[in-house]
């Protein structure tokens, strides 16, 4: 069965870091389609941008990131099985947005990608996309199976 | 979102980009442009005036087209970059690879 586009925004109330002051978690669930990217990462930027998300983070910063994890997680995690689904979960904190998208998928070696801004590597049709991500945002990291990135953007 | 294409007296084609320019539309992008070349056009100009933001699959779009374009004897130029997207084209370091100018207008001069 298709995974139905999802969300849900609610304040936690487990206990959270010292750091945190809002404890809000923004949850997203959406299928295995590029049809529902753009719509996904607009929800997500506008409730990251009610929380204080700077404009230009929300407006450029975290569209561009989210959007080139979420298209990661759909074409290459679920190999776009529509039965297969995308979470993205954004804790907020006094001090950060963390944003973490997770696939269903077998994961990837993220240490074997190229850099393709090289002088050989400029006119290639494809490989910037983690690089855009790590330029975009302050920390990436994965997890060990290679099937979740968290991104993360620190309050300007 | 989408795409208008309009063609210039000096036969130069003109195609707007509104809204997003990303892994969901590329294509469409790349088709209006092959359809342009098909009919004869070897200058082309995308206008990003109307443009919110792009992924890496349409800066990928873009650099192919533009190869092609080459290969074809022709151009593809670009346009009204705002500062967001400016700034990706500078990551990136596309900025070298295309001819970029602030407004249609101005790249329509000359091309």
């Amino acid at each position: 069965m298709t995974v139905p586009l999802r969300l849900s925004v609610r304040r936690s109330d487990v206990p959270l870091p010292e750091s945190a002051l809002t404890g809000v978690r923004i949850s997203v669930r959406l299928p295995s389609r590029l049809e529902v990217l753009e719509e996904a990462v607009d929800v997500v930027a506008r409730h990251c941008l009610a929380e204080g998300l700077s404009a230009r983070q929300a407006r450029f910063h975290l569209r561009v990131a989210l959007c080139e994890a979420l298209a990661n997680a759909i074409l290459y995690g679920n190999a776009e099985d529509p039965t297969k689904a995308v979470d993205v979960h954004v804790t907020v904190t006094d001090a950060a947005f963390t944003v973490e998208v997770v696939d269903e998928g077998c994961g990837f070696d993220p240490t074997c990608l190229v850099t393709p801004v090289l002088p050989d590597d400029i006119e290639a049709a494809g490989g910037r996309g983690l690089f855009l991500i790590r330029q975009l945002v302050d920390d990436v990291s994965f997890n060990d199976r290679g099937n979740a990135i968290c991104m993360v953007l620190r309050r300007a | 979102m989408g795409f208008t294409v309009r063609k210039e007296p000096t036969g130069v084609v003109v195609i707007g980009v509104d809204g997003q320019l990303i892994v969901s539309n590329r294509h469409e992008l790349k088709e209006r442009v092959i359809e342009a070349v098909d009919f004869g056009s070897r200058k082309i100009l995308v206008d990003f005036t109307a443009t919110g933001y792009i992924d890496s699959s349409g800066l990928g779009a873009l650099v192919s087209l533009a190869k092609k374009l080459r290969e074809a004897g022709g151009e593809l130029r670009l346009a009204g970059l705002n500062e967001d997207l400016r700034t990706l084209f500078e990551l990136t370091k596309l900025d070298t690879l295309f001819n970029i100018t602030a407004s249609a207008d101005e790249a329509l001069k000359g091309f």
